[in-house]
């Protein structure tokens, strides 16, 4: 099978043609870094199935951050017989370089000038024909977000294969990955012939949103107050929608499930009804809200602000030993932990990745953010729940100050900050589609498979033995909370609240469902049980606990093989295991001596 | 004079960039070369990152970053700003 890589700087589109071209879902976002690993899909090229490898960009071929690593090693194991070198049109005169390396390694390559529209309208022109025959390699204009000759760039990807049957041998890329090459001079003479660009290039409508959202003074508090707008209008348009499901989940169970499942065994009926029923649905009625939220985050990832966050961000984030890109992962770090990990690769020095992948853990994800509405909407006024949630935000940047500042003279490190700012972008309905698309299933395929598994244990614990009252302290759920009492009863977390809390360890999805399960209650019901055992104190605190202590399974596996030690992984584990503990300690303390 | 000292609203012209080599080519790829003509669009807060303009490109740049790059004084009316 042949076998065509995607090549090109950061940013460029590759992500976006790879999808395009073969129909999967690849995650791009404007923001120089979003694919940090290989990915392949395959295509139909010229009758014949291909595998189309999408890869992390790279700024030239002796790079040295993670990523850039990442397309060393394919070159230079894997057999490649074309090269699409993917290059931004609308900045052709720095992007050259690229292609001129590429073209040094040997390999059957064409070249793909993408972001047509974007060139168009800035009035830069290219004679691709020239450039091609200067080049000595076909040049092609397209538009991988709009379609614009992509259909054509497989057809040349065809053509160029078939005129050069024969591979790239990876071992001979690999020496020459070593060798530096010249390009400089031809880089330019190729430009100064084949390239028109006009003197005054800047996009007019960037240089206008960024005047305000960069503005120096100004700048950091529209963003703050823009993370809080945001709450607002996901509570505002979300809640409805939440109740909406609720009462479908209600009714489907009142109406339907409870008159065909009345036939078999209690417990079997208890298992499937009170157990796998109402741990699935009350998690499931989470899903237009999460919907909702990563809908907004991919317009804010595909927007560019990410990097004007980086902008005006770096100054604080230096002083806690982090630099701008930290900041840009935290906030990756509110849809999911995991990618943003992953992000963290095009860090090159290594004491700032780990300081950056130590913090990550603490900021607030969406799994931890339906915990959070969960609670508040059965603890706090409507008035109050955007507040509510905005503090939390507030607190999850907190405890990531705090981390950085006490763990940096231990991860001291000298990486320079220099990252480029694309032009604002807004994500066709076809991307936010997709994009939105790829998160509910994400959610739906973790909040199946760790909810059935959690479910089911939970509804055990707090049935086994059997002769014993559900839920009661006779249950080995009772035992478990026994056993904890010493270390949870300081902070105000009754037995209830640790059965969940030890499950949310799996997994953050877990939480609410099995705490359906426990109180054997869903809907309305579970809501004004929860509100007569805990005051707004205790739930709280259960909430600063949740927030912080480790996020889930796959965060900590994902700590463990980005970090390639497991004793960081444990560092990360005990640090915000401790720091949860002493920040529910002195919440609940406090608020409890205050006579709350 | 390096690109620190520039002021927003300044430009000047690449003279010599002094980096190491993984900066060296990081600011290469990015645009940063010899010879070219940039301008320091602003500033952030706290003697911030500088935003940069160069050619097609806009970067942003600490300051003790940006004194690897040296500059000399533009001409007023630079004939191509962008090579
Ligand atoms: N205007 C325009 N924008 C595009 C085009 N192709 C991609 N984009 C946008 O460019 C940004 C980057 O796209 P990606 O596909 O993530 O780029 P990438 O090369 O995979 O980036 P990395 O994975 O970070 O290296 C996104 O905001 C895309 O929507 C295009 O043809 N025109
Ligand atoms: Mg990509």
């Amino acid at each position: 099978m042949k076998r065509v890589a995607l090549l090109g700087m950061p940013n460029t589109g590759k992500s976006t043609l790879f999808n395009r071209l073969s129909g999967a879902s690849a995650r791009v976002g404007n923001w120089p870094g979003i694919t940090v690993d290989l990915m392949s899909a395959k295509i139909l090229l010229g009758g014949h199935i291909a595998e189309l490898v999408d890869l992390p960009g790279l700024y030239d071929l002796h790079g040295f951050s993670d990523d850039e690593h990442v397309v060393r090693h394919f070159l230079s194991h894997h057999k490649v017989d074309l090269a699409m070198i993917i290059l931004n049109g609308a900045q052709i005169d720095r992007q050259l370089s690229l292609a001129l390396q590429i073209r040094s390694l040997g390999l059957p390559a064409i070249l793909l000038l993408n972001m047509e529209d974007e060139a168009k309208r800035a009035g830069i022109t290219i004679d691709t024909q020239a450039m091609g025959r200067q080049l000595n390699m076909p040049v092609l204009a397209i538009s991988a977000k709009y379609g614009s000759g992509c259909q054509q760039a497989l057809q040349l990807a065809a053509k160029t294969i078939a005129e050069h049957p024969s591979p790239s041998q990876p071992q001979l890329i690999a020496s020459k990955l070593e060798a530096d090459n010249q390009i400089e001079q031809e880089m330019h003479q190729i430009v100064e012939s084949t390239v028109q660009m006009p003197l005054q290039l800047n996009d007019a409508t960037t240089d206008r949103i960024d005047r305000v959202l960069l503005h120096p003074w100004l700048g950091l508090p529209l963003f703050f107050a823009s993370i809080f707008l945001l709450f607002q209008f996901i509570f505002t348009i979300g809640a409805p929608l939440q109740e909406g499901m609720a009462w479908f989940f209600d009714t489907l169970r009142s109406a339907i499930l409870e008159p065909v499942l009345a036939s078999l065994p209690a417990w079997l009926n208890g298992l499937l009804l009170d157990g796998l029923y109402t741990g699935f649905s009350t998690v499931a009625a989470f899903v237009p809200i999460i919907v909702l939220f990563f809908l907004v985050m991919s317009m804010v990832e595909d927007s560019g602000y990410l990097s004007r966050a980086a902008f005006l961000m770096d100054t604080i984030m230096a002083k806690m030993g982090l630099d701008g890109r930290g900041f840009v992962m935290v906030l990756m770090g509110f849809g999911c932990n995991v990618p943003a990990l992953m992000g963290t690769r095009v860090m090159r020095s290594r004491p700032m990745r780990l300081l950056t992948m130590l913090v990550i853990p603490l900021s607030l994800c969406s799994a931890r953010l339906q915990v959070f509405l969960f609670m508040i909407a059965i603890l706090f006024a409507p008035s109050q729940a955007a507040l509510v949630m905005f503090s939390l935000y507030m607190v999850s940047f907190g405890t990531i100050f705090l981390t950085a500042i006490l763990f940096k003279g231990k991860f001291k490190s000298h990486e320079p900050f220099v990252l480029e700012l694309p032009p604002y972008r807004f994500p066709t309905p076809r991307q936010i589609w997709l994009r939105g698309w790829q998160e509910v299933k994400h959610f739906l395929q973790r909040a199946t498979k760790f909810i059935v598994i959690g479910v089911v244990m939970v509804w055990l614990l707090t049935h086994l033995p059997m002769d014993a009252v559900p839920a009661s302290p006779e249950t080995w759920a009772g035992s478990i909370g026994r056993f904890f009492a010493p270390v949870l009863d300081p902070i105000g977390i009754d037995t209830q609240l640790a059965i969940a809390l030890i499950f949310g360890f799996v997994a953050k999805e877990i939480v609410v469902g099995s705490l359906a399960v426990i109180y054997g209650l869903q809907g309305d019901a579970l809501t004004q049980q929860i509100a007569m055992h805990i005051d707004w104190v205790q739930g709280m605190s259960f909430m600063l606990f949740t927030l912080i202590y480790t996020p889930c399974l796959s965060t900590i596996a994902t700590l463990k093989s980005e970090g390639k030690s497991a004793g960081f992984m444990w560092l990360s584990l005990i640090w915000s295991l401790g720091l949860a503990w002493v920040i529910s300690f002195i919440f609940y303390q406090t608020a409890r001596a205050l006579g709350y | 004079m390096q690109l620190n000292s520039l002021n927003p609203g300044e430009s000047a012209v690449i003279d010599s960039i002094e980096a190491d080599q993984a900066l060296y080519q990081r600011l290469n790829a990015l645009g940063f070369r010899p010879g070219k003509y940039l301008q320091v669009i602003r500033q952030a807060a706290f003697n911030g990152p500088l935003h940069v303009r160069i050619g097609s490109t806009d970067v942003i740049i600490r300051t003790h970053d940006a004194r690897a790059i040296h500059l000399r004084p533009s001409p007023q009316h630079p004939e191509s700003p962008i090579v």
